[in-house]
């Protein structure tokens, strides 16, 4: 489904920045980001081993290049998926098994992972940058974003080839980067707004290169004074044309690419539809940073900035972690857990999923690792009977009605819950946070989507079968009929004496023409051999 | 009394005339109850059912030749579906067809396959390929679960293994209702 939008929605979009506007409902809440922000990110040592996944991004697992025993070399690629985003070795050192291990999925499902035992020598294998990224072709560009496996680091993943070939397949003119960090606890973008914000522009404008945008606006939110200085006091930003900072209003989930386009431009990106369809493309600030190492430095996706906070941690803080790195080993960096730390969750308080066990690896999407307390998570109150207050309805940011779907998805009645747009919900977890009920919404909201991509997809298995029996069955009958067609027309000569003497005739014939050009050949042959 | 002997059987042959020229004018070639009831089911081709596939399985129902339990694959959903586009009582599956079971593929092990092409002739969907006294193996994603391909398999090299799951074909389970119904 290609939502249509009208060029006046492009006109308005492309003044997006100009004023901030609203999107329906959402949230204030408390930031609590202060208390991973006192330190500056530092790089942990290195684990004994790292664990890391071969499906680490929205989209098929990857095949492993690698096998156990071999040596690795820092940025060296070890898994392969044609259409996703490849995998490559966070350090040098041996690869010690290629495993089911747990590998941070939201499933808490374990999955094929490559286990590599650092050497020490951090030895980088060959890196090839791109140099003149000023005159490289956008589909240059694009592919190199590919093979360095960079991946939408906000969380979702999104190879970011793939959003990058959409947009600038279509008239893209601007690009947001989305600095807006809005879920509590998490500052892991904020921290690389304040230290690294040349490599954000420098990133910016590479990505704006590729897609053949004309602007670039930095989006972070009105709390974040000291990333504002950063990000306009850097060097790059003063070289820089058509970049600017624009700061909206803190209010959760702004961070969310839908509603940060609304506050930006006024406009609802279409359900169904992407932000392309308004010439926008959004992509995180860290996305950014990542693709001007791997363009200008030829470093490939190997790293990030994780958040590693939460009362249940004795010194929340900011690191850059390698993939694989264990959870535990960050833990350890931040001197360990409280004594009433009781739950491990990857992301915020809102659309985090909790960690089975603290051996799970930093992956792509690990933004925020978050200990609760038993305090913060306090025994769940009994879910009780929707009262229809429509709280839930008042705050969803995808203007959605929670309390129906939920009946809807419960009874599975499917085409209702799909005419009533539940795959527009983002699951920012509004109505679970409001309802008085505490009835766990977002849960049933996953588990509706699933189900619903579910059905898709066995709707699309049902058809290839018939189309591919259908066409079996055609075949078989064609030859069936070629075959009685055959024996027709055999039987027929068989009948006809005339036909079959003529037949005779002209077979020996042919003979004695062959047998005659044969002597003549030979007789024409011995000249020569003499 | 003539004339109106005579005006009825003129509109008689008026009317016979139309209707005749009516069937030949819309005549549809095949049954559209048929195509409606394929589409409900899974498609398959397993023959569970008793016909050779699924679309004769849609021919019979319409003519009442055979009931609407007796898809295995397609399950109580399927019979509820079946029930609703036909108008009549669902009903339990007839166990005499099979049973319900979550979806599988089969695969074929390859070490142990001996080229024969048996499995290959035998699959409705042409989801093996492979070629004679070379290996054979299962496009898994095309694979419906039939397991036609098990009973010609002269070295019993083809194992039946649950469709994937997993990553990233998972996805959330159904929540613990609390109050179901409510």
């Amino acid at each position: 489904m290609i939502a249509m939008t009208s060029t006046h929605q492009i006109e308005l979009a492309k003044k997006a920045g100009e004023h901030t506007h609203h999107f329906h409902g959402g949230l204030r809440l408390r930031h609590n980001k202060k208390i991973s922000c006192r330190d500056p990110v530092e790089q942990p040592p290195l684990p004994k081993l790292l664990v890391v996944p071969l499906l680490q991004h929205a989209g098929d697992i990857a095949e492993p290049l690698v096998h156990v025993g071999d040596a690795v070399l820092k940025g060296q690629q070890i898994g392969q998926c044609q259409p996703c985003a490849a995998v490559h070795s966070p350090v040098s050192g041996i690869v010690d098994a290629i495993e089911e291990r747990s590998m941070s999925h939201p499933s808490g499902q374990p999955g094929l992972c490559v286990l590599i035992r650092p050497d020490g020598r951090e030895q980088w294998v060959k890196i090839n940058p791109l140099d003149d990224w000023l005159d490289a072709s956008p589909d240059k560009l694009i592919a190199h974003m590919q093979n360095c496996g960079l991946a939408g680091l906000g969380g979702a993943v999104f190879p970011t080839h793939a959003k990058m070939r959409d947009g600038r397949d279509r008239n893209t003119h601007t690009l947001i980067l989305n600095g807006v960090e809005c879920e509590p606890y998490i500052s892991c973008d904020e921290m690389l707004m304040r230290e690294q914000p040349d490599k954000i522009i420098l990133g910016a404008r590479i990505l704006r290169r590729a897609l053949g945008a004309e602007r670039v606006i930095i989006a972070i939110e009105d709390q974040m004074g000291a990333v504002e200085k950063a990000l306009t006091g850097s060097a790059e930003y003063a070289e820089s044309e058509n970049i600017s900072v624009v700061k909206v209003p803190t209010i959760y989930p702004e961070g969310g690419e839908r509603q940060l386009i609304q506050v930006l431009t006024g406009l609802e990106v279409p359900a169904g539809g992407r932000p392309s369809d308004l010439g926008l493309i959004c992509q995180n600030v860290a996305t950014a940073a990542a693709v001007a190492d791997a363009v200008t430095e030829g470093r490939p996706l190997i790293e990030r900035y994780v958040t590693v906070t939460g009362n249940g941690v004795s010194h929340p803080r900011n690191f850059r972690a390698l993939f694989g790195t264990p959870v535990s080993h960050l833990v350890d960096q931040c001197g360990g857990y409280t004594d009433d730390v009781a739950r491990l969750v990857v992301g915020g308080p809102m659309m985090g999923y909790p960690l089975d066990s603290d051996d799970a690896p930093v992956v792509k999407a690990s933004n925020c690792l978050l200990a609760l307390t038993h305090t913060d998570i306090a025994a769940p109150q009994p879910e009780m009977p929707c009262i229809r207050c429509g709280e839930c309805a008042r705050v969803c940011p995808a203007m959605l009605l929670p309390q129906q779907l939920q009946l809807q998805i419960k009874n599975e009645l499917w085409e209702p819950a799909q005419a009533y747009g539940l795959s527009a919900c983002i699951e920012c977890g509004c109505c679970d946070y409001v309802c008085p009920s505490h009835i766990p919404l977002v849960d049933w909201f996953r588990f509706g989507k699933g189900e619903l991509r579910k059905r898709v997809l066995e709707n699309e298995a049902t058809e290839l079968a018939r189309k591919r029996f259908e066409s079996r069955e055609a075949r078989l009958l064609r030859i069936k009929q070629e075959r009685a067609g055959k024996m027709a027309r055999r039987k027929q000569m068989l009948k006809d004496k005339s036909t079959q003497q003529d037949r005779i005739r002209a077979s020996i014939e042919r003979a004695e023409n062959k047998g005659r050009t044969k002597s003549h050949k030979h007789s024409n042959g011995t000249p020569d051999d003499t | 009394m003539l004339i109106s002997v005579l005006i009825i059987s003129a509109l008689g042959v008026a009317f016979g005339l139309g209707l005749g020229w009516a069937a030949l004018r819309f005549h549809v070639d095949s049954d559209p109850v048929v195509e409606r009831i394929d589409a409900l089911l899974p498609q398959t081709q397993c023959g569970q059912c008793g016909y050779p596939g699924c679309r004769p399985y849609a021919e019979a129902i319409s003519t009442e030749e055979a009931d609407i339990n007796q898809c295995p694959p397609g399950g109580d959903a399927g019979i509820r579906a079946l029930a609703d586009l036909l108008g009549r009582e669902p009903k339990p599956l007839n166990p005499e067809n099979g049973e319900e079971t979550s979806k599988t593929v089969v695969l074929i092990d390859e070490s142990r396959c001996i080229g024969c092409t048996l499995c290959i002739q035998a699959c409705p969907v042409d989801a093996i390929v492979g070629a004679a006294k070379l290996m054979h193996t299962v496009i898994a994603s095309e694979c419906t679960g039939c397991n036609l391909c098990l009973p010609p398999c002269p070295v019993d090299c083809i194992d039946i293994i649950e469709a994937e799951k997993r990553p990233p074909r998972w996805h959330r389970p159904r929540p613990q209702a609390v109050l179901d119904g409510v």
